[in-house]
């Protein structure tokens, strides 16, 4: 089986979906003659040519609304932002046409369009090219919102949303592009090589939305995680010595509330953890289902560590990632309680 | 003397206690402006984007070269077009009623615009897609829209496609070249520039439409799509219909010092046409034109539909807080149904005792299916709900989410 970063896994995915499905075009800034600034559609325009894979002004917004209007005929668009932070001019977009398109016309028009973005920090990207969108997109009724961790659930995942018949905003953690990261920045950065999850299939399989994944078992605790922070949260167990079991979420909606139950319910603990800014992040709504479905299983009160509410800085970018000490730090108040 | 910056505030011509002056607006002369070649280039446009094109002449009668476009055609589609237009005002006049008596929320009439929808559509074919704002209602009258589904979205009751999801207006009719209606203003003019690039990507001989008011002009899709329309010259035909007001904002306010919002998109590398909106012959004409450009794979055009909001913006509206109330009966180039009522009658295709008896016939037909619509209930009178419905659709396929919730509702 070959190896490829999440970068060549993401290609992969784009290159099996525009082989198989003519419906399928990808476009973006940058994504066309050069294959994109982080190269995630590199050769791609050359394989299959520029009325499937082209470049666009900058606009976000015209970007979405292009996408809807391709959607809503029948094709199938993998539109890119460049980074995360930059999705804002489309929020009106996606937010009050991509995701209702379906819902207002009562099915007589649908959008099966994939938004991918760049997300997270830990690259010294500064305030704008470092942020986690994601609870902004999670907050709203009609969009789907996924984030891989590996570029084998990143390629299968990719594949899944592209075949998916509504809107999804595809998150990737660009910190995992190259390598898993455990937070430990002076450490010396690994690649994907030596990692199972960088072992990525051939041709096309699919990891189905709305599935996560129990990354490690264990019986103390219970670790709510997505993308860099699955990493993070691997690095903070074997800190602090404990038992957790690590849930990579993969999909934040629709949520594998199934998977997450089964496990507060057996170890009786929970800690969650975001790169995202804490307030009204989807922490928070992590949090409150736990509550919900599990409060008489629970032996201590759950604890969340997350990016500060400041915005993401630059020189002090370590400072305000949520690390493994800040989450073993919890891990251990999780177990004191 | 020093000079000093002041502040531009654009002012309408006249306020509620003022009379009605259109007198700044250059209307031109019926028949002056010529035909352009269907490739012609934005920077040859620059007559069609200042100037007004104009076909019926102040008598009725139609003329220049815009006229001959359309010349060989039957007085047939004419009659037609009055009936379409006079559904329309029918339609209009009756749920402005039903709102007033409390049948529905919200209504929103389009007296004075009706020419510019009910010709546009009648030159297009099955399979182009209208990207329209809530005030085309024209183009599903002009595509032989059922009336039912019509007033049944208006009632939101059994006889609403939506099932009741979208505010009253917000139509929707794939089959009819009607794109699902938004409501926030704007967004549907860069999703007929990525509909008509559908079109040319996948060859399907079909063109898209999008449509704005003149004050949507100033939101960031217009640019988008007049932007992207540039780069990637699909079928798409960009309109912009200008009636003079944005709810109470005088449309100045969105067109700043531009002369025209069609020169605006000449700047794109658009080429653009302004055209009286009151004037059926005209809109048929130019709507033509446009089409074949657009099919032909000349790529998009802007068109400026020069009209005049005869009535409220809506059932919320009270217009006489801003503008004279008289200012509608002032408008220059008249009212469209009268217009093309006259024209026919100089052709000797039609009379004053024929136009009584189709007002009537528009008016009893209408009222008949709206009383049977009516009868699966109204505002007043609700015919019975389906809450559980109000999770359909959100997604094709249900999430576990949204399952817990609609138990928790208990439906």
């Amino acid at each position: 089986m070959p190896t490829m970063t999440m970068i060549e896994a993401l290609r992969d995915a784009m290159d099996v979906k525009l082989t198989q499905d003519p419906s399928v075009v990808v476009f973006g800034e940058d994504v066309g003659y050069f294959g994109g600034v982080f190269r995630c559609t590199a050769g791609l325009q050359e394989k299959h040519g520029q009325t499937r894979v082209f470049d666009t002004p900058i606009n976000e917004s015209a970007i979405a609304g292009m996408a809807i209007g391709m959607a809503a005929h029948g094709m199938r668009p993998c539109v890119e932002v460049q980074f995360a932070d930059y999705v804002f001019p489309a929020y009106d977009q996606l937010t009050q046409e991509a995701s209702r398109i379906r819902y207002r016309s009562n099915g007589q028009f649908t959008c099966p369009m994939v938004v991918r973005m760049p997300t997270g920090g830990g690259i010294f990207g500064g305030q704008t090219h470092s942020q986690s969108p994601e609870a902004v997109f999670t907050h709203v009724s009609g969009l789907k919102t996924v984030i891989p961790s590996t570029p084998y659930d990143a390629k299968g995942l990719l594949i899944a949303a592209i075949e998916d018949p509504d809107p999804v905003i595809f998150l990737e953690p660009k910190r995992l592009y190259n390598g898993p990261f455990d937070g430990n920045h002076k450490g010396k950065s690994v690649g994907w090589g030596s990692h199972p999850a960088g072992q990525v299939p051939e041709g096309h399989y699919v990891v189905p939305i709305g599935k996560a994944d129990v990354r490690r078992e264990g019986h103390d605790l219970t670790i709510l995680a997505y993308g860099t922070m699955v990493y993070v949260a691997e690095a903070a167990v074997a800190q602090a010595g404990i038992d957790a079991e690590i849930i990579d979420l993969r999909s934040l909606v629709p949520l594998d509330l199934e998977t997450i139950q089964a496990s507060v319910e057996k170890t009786g603990r929970c800690v969650v953890v975001h790169e995202a800014t804490r307030t009204s992040g989807f922490g928070a709504e992590l949090i409150s289902e736990v509550q919900e479905a599990c409060f008489w299983h629970l032996q201590s009160p759950i604890q969340r560590v997350t990016g500060w509410d400041a915005p993401y800085p630059h020189a002090t970018e370590w400072d305000y990632f949520p690390g493994p000490d800040r989450l073993a730090r919890a891990l251990i108040k999780a177990m004191e309680d | 003397m020093k000079k000093t910056a002041k502040l531009h505030f654009p002012q309408p011509p006249a306020r509620p206690d003022e009379t009605p002056d259109f007198s700044a607006h250059d209307i031109g002369v019926a028949g002056a402006i010529g035909v352009p070649p269907l490739d012609i280039q934005a920077k040859d446009a620059r007559e069609y984007a200042n100037g007004l094109i104009r076909v019926m002449d102040d008598d009725g009668n139609a003329v220049g070269p815009w006229a001959d476009l359309i010349k060989g055609r039957d007085a047939s589609t004419l009659r037609q077009g009055l009936r379409d237009m006079l559904r329309m005002r029918a339609i209009d006049k009756r749920m402005l009623n039903a709102q007033r008596q409390g049948k529905t929320s919200f209504y929103l009439q389009c007296t004075g615009e009706e020419a510019i929808g009910c010709a546009f559509q009648r030159q297009l074919q099955t399979g182009d897609m209208n990207f329209p704002t809530y005030r085309q209602q024209t183009l599903l009258v002009a595509a032989d829209y059922p009336l039912e589904p019509l007033f049944g979205q208006l009632y939101s009751n059994s006889y609403d496609p939506m099932q009741g999801k979208q505010l009253p207006i917000m139509h929707s009719s794939r089959k009819h070249g009607f794109f699902t209606i938004s409501g926030n203003l704007g967004t549907q003019y860069i999703q007929a520039v990525g509909w008509a690039m559908a079109n040319a990507l996948t060859g399907d001989g079909n063109i898209a439409a999008g449509w704005i008011g003149d004050g949507a002009t100033a939101s960031n899709d217009f640019h988008s799509a007049m932007l992207c329309a540039s780069v990637y010259q699909p079928p798409v035909i960009l309109n912009i219909v200008n009636n003079q007001w944005a709810i109470s904002t005088y449309t100045g306010v969105a067109s700043g010092k531009s002369r025209t919002y069609a020169a605006r998109a000449r700047g794109y590398g658009i080429p653009a046409l302004r055209v009286d909106g009151n004037d059926y012959l005209a809109v048929a004409a130019v709507s033509t034109w446009a089409i074949q450009r657009a099919r032909e794979g000349f790529g998009p055009v802007a068109i400026e539909w020069f009209t005049y909001r005869a009535a409220a913006h809506s059932t919320s509206d009270d217009p006489s807080a801003y503008r004279p109330k008289n200012e509608a009966a002032a408008w220059p180039l008249g009212d469209p149904i009268e217009r093309l009522k006259t024209h026919l009658i100089s052709l000797g295709e039609w009379s004053q005792e024929r136009h009584t008896q189709a007002e009537a016939e528009a008016l009893d037909e209408v009222t008949a299916v709206q009383k049977t619509v009516e009868s699966a209930g109204t505002l007043v009178n609700p015919g019975p709900t389906s809450p559980a419905t109000m999770f359909d659709g959100v997604y094709a396929e249900m999430p576990p989410h949204l399952r817990r919730q609609r138990q928790e509702m208990g439906v």
